[in-house]
């Protein structure tokens, strides 16, 4: 019993992380139909942004808090930078290609930031220095950190933020209807090409949370990092509907808690025929399934098609 | 990933291909320094390319890295000593690849070695990636001298241009197994693998090392060398409460997972190979790693037979020793070696001679057996202390190469 609560506890925090990033992906997919396949590269220049100003300020006597207060804003800051600047330069020009074109560019700028984090902060594995100071409670003979307490609470304001963003103000309004449909919406007088921008800005903002919480769990960063989680955060907004919020925060919790049990529990499941290694072949198998009944994922609506 | 790499390795292959063009025809094996060839100089030289093989990117990319600077610092020395083979004064070259520690890419890197004609090759790092590209520098006629690879295949598939200069995963695996259940007295063992030819070889031998002395394996886990979250399986492992938990993998999967066992509150005594066994493991895990029992296929840096003056040279250049650097310096120094005694630096003519090898390396004394391996190889038994890497016991050896208990002859 304690070992289902440890891994649920386990499978949470990893979801929220997941969520997170999986919003980066669907934002931009629920308005322009893109797969930004760089959005994970975005999490990881986020996670080496707020190292690099904590290090930095590490040594200046302010309190821990306060730096790492610093280094979440100023990786917000840099990606939603790059968020824009990367729809600007890559993706813009490209808006009535065919579909597969602005995917191959994203998976060129993929490793066009691979490689400048590689030349910019070294090939090595970088420790995340601790800001918080680790406290472990044990509830029921599972452990859990202040750290993971502080993840998930902070993903889960995030999230509401995003939601009252995009069904309470005027620009997610827009974006809503830039959604719908570009080209009325423009009629309408959307200015479409600043909502989309806003859409990879705000989805580059999350991304960056979602770097800085990677980086004070694991407290571990390195250049490729983004690539994996990206893949599993894609993964996650698929399977709760890609182009949905709520499915993608759903999703991205739900594949996390799969993980975590898949891991745990596939050796007994299939007696010991399986072992842990299949973790991930555990949850693609989920998304399969999922994927079979609801083609559109748990909450997804007819987006699929559309653009 | 890392595809980005294509356009250089493109424009690279053809940069080589067309050195090769102009070379001289009597000597296809070697290509002639442009230099030379543009000046017939008073005493004629030659340009020996020796292929080197590392993952410079990639979560291991730090040990590529180090392994590379070795081999670097070998042919520096090598040069600054004017070696003359054969009446003729000879440069080497290190041609340095990326082998990404994937196996496919692995042997894409032997083939551009190959057709690169270089002379010999030191590496790869991995086992994975050694195993694969053996075979096409054996049909090229190519010794090859590994300085990392440990899992015993490599040596075992009687190609007669696979060397190591380091003691195998049986060797190591069996010392590892039985510390644990002799020394540190385990009644139960957790054994983690990472799924690599080396991580899931040698967690293969410590399991059979410790059954043998005792011990039960109360759990046998699994994860992937690029993983950083390994708390699903750690939680699994707790419930079975091991004495000793061993990690067959490399330290950027050991850093992470010892934080994480210490947030999970696991007591066990954790042990794992040379893969782990870096300065590296110790920043990842900070104070987790206090305490981690470790071993090394060789002796410990500071007790190598000629080792100061290489750790001292190295350090002021490249900055601490990782792991293997002092191996790939020596496997350098070993073709280089057999090329003075062939008296040639044709692959062909030298080949033969680096099988008869005796030589005094950085890492002690270099002798091959009939398979390539090294001869009577040490381990050596860490403890993480103080955030540093104490010396517990050395086994085997060319220092202690009269201690029969060795199981250096100990195949398969």
């Amino acid at each position: 019993m304690d070992t289902l609560l440890q891994q649920l506890i386990n499978g949470l925090t990893l979801g929220a992380v997941y969520a997170l990033v999986a919003l980066g992906y669907t934002m931009v997919y629920g308005i322009i139909g893109l797969i930004n396949f760089a959005h994970g590269e975005v999490v990881m220049i986020g996670t080496m942004v707020a190292f690099t100003v904590i290090v930095s300020l590490a040594g200046s006597g302010m309190p821990p808090l306060l730096i790492l207060g610093v280094g979440l804003l100023v990786s917000v800051l840099v990606c939603m930078a790059l968020g824009w600047s990367l729809e600007r330069v890559a993706y813009r020009p490209l808006r009535g290609a065919p579909r597969l074109t602005p995917l191959i560019t994203a998976i060129g700028m993929s490793m066009v930031l691979q490689n400048v984090a590689m030349i910019v902060w070294g090939r090595n594995y970088i420790t995340f220095p601790p800001m918080i100071e680790k406290h472990i409670y044990t509830v029921a003979g599972a452990t859990f950190t202040n750290v993971q307490v502080a993840i998930v609470t902070l993903a889960a304001l995030v999230m509401i933020g995003l939601i009252y963003l995009v069904h309470r103000t005027r620009i997610g309004m827009a974006m809503r209807a830039t959604a719908q449909n570009p080209q009325v919406a423009s009629l309408m007088g959307v200015d479409i090409n600043r909502v989309i921008a806003m859409a990879f800005v705000i989805g580059s903002a999350l991304g960056a949370v979602a770097g800085c919480m990677v980086g004070s769990y694991y407290e571990i960063a390195h250049y490729q990092m983004g690539f994996m989680l990206g893949l599993k955060a894609f993964t996650a907004a698929v399977l709760g509907g890609i182009g949905n919020l709520a499915g993608a925060m759903a999703g991205g919790i739900l594949l996390g808690v799969i993980e975590a049990l898949g891991a745990g529990y596939i050796g007994q499941l299939t007696g010991d025929f399986l072992g842990s290694h299949y973790q991930d072949i555990f949850a693609f198998i989920v998304l399969i399934v999922v994927l079979m009944f609801r083609p559109s994922g748990l909450f997804g609506e007819r987006t699929g098609d559309r653009a | 990933m890392n595809q980005l790499r294509m356009p250089g390795v493109l424009i690279a292959l053809a940069a080589s291909v067309a050195l090769i063009g102009c070379g001289k025809k009597e000597e296809p094996k070697v290509a002639a320094a442009p230099a030379a060839a543009a000046a017939p100089a008073a005493q004629e030289e030659i340009v020996v390319k020796i292929g080197h093989v590392a993952p410079l990117t990639g979560p291991i990319a730090h040990l590529g890295k180090d392994n590379e600077n070795g081999a670097r610092l070998a042919v520096e020395d090598a040069n600054a000593e004017k070696i003359v083979i054969d009446g003729k004064s000879v440069k080497f070259e290190l041609l340095g690849e990326d082998d990404q520690a994937d196996p496919k890419t692995g042997t894409v890197v032997a083939q551009k070695l190959v057709d690169a004609k270089v002379a010999g090759v030191v590496g790869h790092l991995n086992s994975g990636t050694t195993i694969p590209a053996s075979s096409i520098y054996n049909q090229a006629g190519l010794p090859q001298i590994s300085p990392s690879a440990t899992n015993p295949k490599y040596t075992q598939q009687g190609f007669n241009t696979a060397f190591r200069v380091m003691a195998n995963d049986v060797q190591q695996g069996s010392v590892v197994g039985t510390y644990a259940a002799k020394d540190l007295g385990a009644k139960t063992i957790a054994i983690i693998d990472d799924r690599t030819a080396y991580g899931q070889g040698l967690a293969d031998e410590v399991e059979k090392a410790a059954v043998a002395n005792g011990a039960k394996v109360v759990a046998r886990e699994f994860t992937n060398d690029k993983a950083i979250d390994f708390k699903a399986i750690l939680t699994k492992i707790k419930a079975t409460n091991p004495d000793v938990i061993f990690l067959g993998g490399m330290d950027a999967v050991g850093g992470p997972m010892l934080k994480q066992m210490k947030e999970l509150g696991i007591t066990a005594q954790f042990t794992t190979g040379d893969g782990g066994c870096s300065p590296e493991l110790i920043k990842l895990a900070g104070d987790a790693s206090e305490g981690v029992i470790c071993t090394q296929a060789g002796l410990p840096a500071d007790k190598l037979p000629n080792g100061q003056k290489f750790l001292a040279e190295f350090t002021s250049k490249y900055g601490p020793i990782q792991i293997y650097s002092p191996y790939s310096y020596d496997a350098v120094m070993v073709l280089i070696d057999s090329m003075k005694r062939a008296h040639s630096v044709d692959p062909a003519k030298y080949l033969p001679e680096v099988g008869k090898t005796s030589y005094d390396g950085v890492t002690g004394k270099i002798e091959f057996d009939e398979k390539g391996d090294i001869k009577n190889g040490a381990i050596t038994v860490f403890e993480i202390k103080d955030g540093k890497l104490v010396t517990l016991k050395t086994e085997g050896g060319a220092m202690a190469a009269a201690a029969p208990a060795a199981p250096a002859e100990a195949k398969k």
